[in-house]
């Protein structure tokens, strides 16, 4: 027994090792330059800052988490790398907006009073519609009920292209064809989910950038429309941000906020080398907490968002 | 011309007044906030840095003369050296070969479908092209679908094959389809692809490989990061295109981006996208851009756009109307409907130095254009040629026959007179810049109407 235990510790020592090295660089260099001390050295800080910027965390943002982290060096001292990546995945997940917890892999809906309905959001081609492919695939997993509403009656195609999800997914989508009323859309979506006793609600809109006031004023008239029939419809309002966005992401969710309060954020495409960093300072400034990821695109390619996963990444 | 670098430079020299030079001290906290504007444009760290420091080297030494104060200074220099990595020509597309074929590449959502068709849209208008558009996006649900009625609304054909799942192929297919119809451009669309999909990157070289085409185009949203470098430079290294195009520039993005692209690859952005409808594309200006980029705004472009739209004969008449002392209400209204035309007046606008800002608050939407029709189209003829007969009980007809009120009416009335005595005031193209500034209701707009 004893011969098992220490030879599960050696290997387990092994993996911590492999893994230290696939972190390689920053964090190794890091931790070198500062164990035991209690001050940052400069060049440590230059090289946090390269990390964090280049990973689009943005200068501000980026100057927040190394005060956070000066100021706990200052006060307890570094012991080692594993002591520092604690540090820095603290600093950084505390400015990530936790209204709510995620802890598990499952975002569970809420119980509401009829359908749950959550309008999506977001500037052009970030991952709407996929997105919302991907979540009622989800949903329906979970033995739910679900109906899309194909509010996008805009962009060439969408309709079919949400259509063809539907077929996917196996979830009806309520259309009124393209160039119809986005808003009237929406209302008879709510309206016959409610009808026909469904449990989730997932509106498209089409892709807007967030500068255009009329198209921002018709983001919100789609929202309100649905209260007619559901009070506190929609319950969910999710913006969508591609994950190669860069600074403008702030932007982006200022309007939508503005326009719809948004009240979640997915992040989409973290397949790719882009890290998505902007989302930290997006979710601290704007009180949003981060509910989804998209890492590709098929059909099981979304995540619940795990902080601690995130913020290694980015340090990955 | 003012802008918020430059502001932020003139504080950080403050104390540099009465200094004959910039020197290596008082220049560290400019160059701090030079890397800072950079990378808030998300220009690629390493990139702004190695900018700052070729700035800094330009910088050293220059005289600081009294007429130009040392934020003036470093800011030319600045966009001086910007502008030059941006590249110093308009670059054309090469579309000679029959047919010419251009091939687009991407990132997923970048706009590479849009901007297929705007392009085709573009070759056919101004170059006079038979185009044929090809779709080879056989991943994407409704990509096909999307290609297809793009091209019916510009008029342009459109080859597609729902059986054949192999891009290579499709490609292949429609280069003879435009051969034997006589067509002499394809553009060819394909699926967005994230450079680190070794198996999707194979597939677009091979696309290449077969289709030999005139043009390789790498389609950038100008939103793009930090992000912007790696995958440029992954699909150049597959693909060694010919020019980029930056979408989605209708937005509020600084567009950082371009600058990292054009650093890491050497390649010329040759269009940039400019809104959803099939218009809006626009050559690219490496100047102008070097604007955005420091936070300047665009002016030149506004005044390019709006010369654009603005019709030689009507405008001769018009000239004539106004010496005469005869504008009217019909020319208000035609004045108003080619304001439209060039796209969202408040975007317009936003390109104006220092105006941005100011505008955000500011709404001018096609609501404001409709009811100012509303109110004229219920003037009778009489009243649109002779508005001075236009009195109290007449302005009760108009506002209730347009279902305005009539303080609504007045204030059209107002800005109707303050148009005409301004457009007398100014010469022809300005007096559209006037007009603009009357809906705005915008103070000065600088660098306008001279
Ligand atoms: N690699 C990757 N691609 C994604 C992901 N999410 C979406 N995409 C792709 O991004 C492209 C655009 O996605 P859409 O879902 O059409 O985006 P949208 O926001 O609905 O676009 P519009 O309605 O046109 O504004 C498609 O090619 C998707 O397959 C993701 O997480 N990873
Ligand atoms: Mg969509």
């Amino acid at each position: 027994m004893a011969w098992l235990n220490i030879f599960s510790k050696d290997k387990k020592e092994k993996l911590d090792k492999g893994l230290e090295k696939s972190k390689e660089g920053f964090l190794a260099k890091m931790s070198r330059a500062v164990a035991g001390k209690d001050t940052v050295d400069e060049e440590v800080l230059d090289d946090l800052e390269e990390v964090l910027v280049t990973s689009d965390v943005g200068v501000e943002t980026t100057l927040k988490v190394i005060k956070r982290i000066e100021e706990r060096v200052a006060r307890d001292k570094y012991v080692g790398t594993s002591e520092l990546k604690r540090i820095l995945r603290e600093e950084i997940a505390a400015l990530l907006d936790d209204k709510e917890e995620n802890k598990s892999s499952k975002f569970t809906i809420p119980k509401v009073d009829g359908p749950y309905v959550i309008m999506v959001v977001g500037v052009n081609g970030v991952g709407k519609t996929t997105t919302i492919g991907k979540l009622a695939n989800q949903f329906k997993l979970q033995g739910l009920k679900v109906v899309i509403g194909a509010a996008d009656t805009f962009r060439a195609a969408a309709v079919d292209q949400i259509k063809i999800w539907g077929e996917r997914t196996g979830v009806p989508v309520i259309s009124q064809g393209m160039g119809a009323d986005p808003a009237s859309v929406a209302f008879d979506t709510v309206e016959s989910a409610r009808a026909s006793g469904a449990d989730v609600v997932i509106i498209d809109t089409a892709g807007r950038l967030h500068n255009k006031i009329n198209l921002m004023n018709e983001l919100s008239k789609i929202k309100n429309v649905m209260k007619k029939v559901l009070p506190n419809a929609p319950h969910d309002v999710m913006l969508v941000i591609d994950g190669s966005t860069g600074q403008n992401a702030f932007e982006q969710a200022k309007a939508f906020t503005e326009a719809t309060e948004v009240s979640s954020l997915a992040v989409t495409k973290l397949d790719g080398t882009a890290k998505g960093g902007v989302v930290i300072g997006v979710s601290d400034q704007f009180s949003i907490p981060v509910r989804y990821i998209g890492v590709g695109e098929g059909i099981e390619d979304l995540q619940v968002f795990n902080k601690k996963e995130f913020v290694d990444s980015l340090f990955g | 011309m003012f802008n918020r670098l430059q502001e932020k430079l003139e504080k950080s020299f403050q104390t540099l007044k009465g200094q004959g030079s910039i020197t290596e001290i008082n220049v560290a906290q400019t160059m701090k906030e030079i890397r800072r504007a950079l990378l808030d444009a998300d220009v690629n760290y390493k990139i702004a840095k190695e900018f700052t420091n070729t700035v800094k080297e330009k910088a050293l030494g220059a005289n600081v003369l009294t007429a130009i104060s040392p934020g003036q200074l470093l800011t030319k220099i600045t966009h001086g050296e910007l502008a030059k990595l941006m590249g110093e020509t308009v670059e054309e597309l090469d579309t000679k070969g029959n047919p010419a074929i251009i091939l687009m590449a991407g990132l997923q959502g970048s706009g590479k479908t849009t901007h297929a068709g705007k392009l085709a849209h573009f070759l056919k208008t101004k170059k006079g092209k038979t185009p044929l558009l090809v779709a080879a996006d056989v991943y994407r649900p409704a990509a096909i679908d999307q290609l297809h009625v793009l091209g019916e609304q510009i008029g342009v054909a459109v080859y597609s094959n729902r059986e054949e799942k192999d891009p290579v192929i499709i490609a292949k297919e429609g280069i003879a389809f435009a051969k034997s119809n006589g067509m002499n451009l394809v553009i060819v669309d394909t699926a967005g692809r994230l450079a680190v999909d070794e198996k999707m990157m194979t597939e677009i070289a091979a696309i290449k490989n077969t289709i030999k085409p005139n043009e390789t185009l790498f389609v950038v949203d100008a939103m793009t990061g930090q992000d912007a470098v790696n995958t440029a430079k992954e699909f150049n290294d597959r693909l060694d295109f010919d020019g980029v195009i930056l979408t989605k520039l209708d937005g509020d993005s600084r567009g950082g981006a371009a600058l990292s692209i054009r650093q890491v690859v050497d390649k010329p952005i040759k269009f940039i996208g400019t809104g959803e409808k099939m218009e809006a594309l626009d050559v690219f200006y490496p100047s102008r851009m070097a604007d955005r980029i420091l936070g300047m705004g665009d002016v030149v472009s506004l005044v390019e756009r709006v010369q654009d739209q603005f019709d030689e004969e009507e405008a001769r008449k018009l000239q004539k109307k106004i010496a005469k002392n005869q504008f009217n209400f019909d020319d208000f209204l035609t004045q108003i409907k080619q304001i439209q035309k060039m796209g969202n007046v408040k975007d317009l606008m936003g390109m104006l130095p220092g105006m941005g800002k100011a505008l955000k608050d500011v709404e001018i939407g096609d609501d404001a254009f409709k009811h100012i029709e509303a109110i004229i189209s219920s003037m009778t003829p009489k009243e649109r040629l002779k508005p001075e007969i236009i009195d109290g009980s007449r302005k009760k007809r108009i506002a209730k026959g347009s279902g305005r009120e009539v303080n609504e009416v007045n204030q059209l009335m107002k800005q109707f007179t303050d148009t005409k005595k301004m457009m007398k005031m100014m010469n022809n193209k300005s007096a559209m810049a006037g007009l603009m500034k009357q809906f705005g209701g915008m103070p000065g707009m600088p660098g306008m109407g001279k």
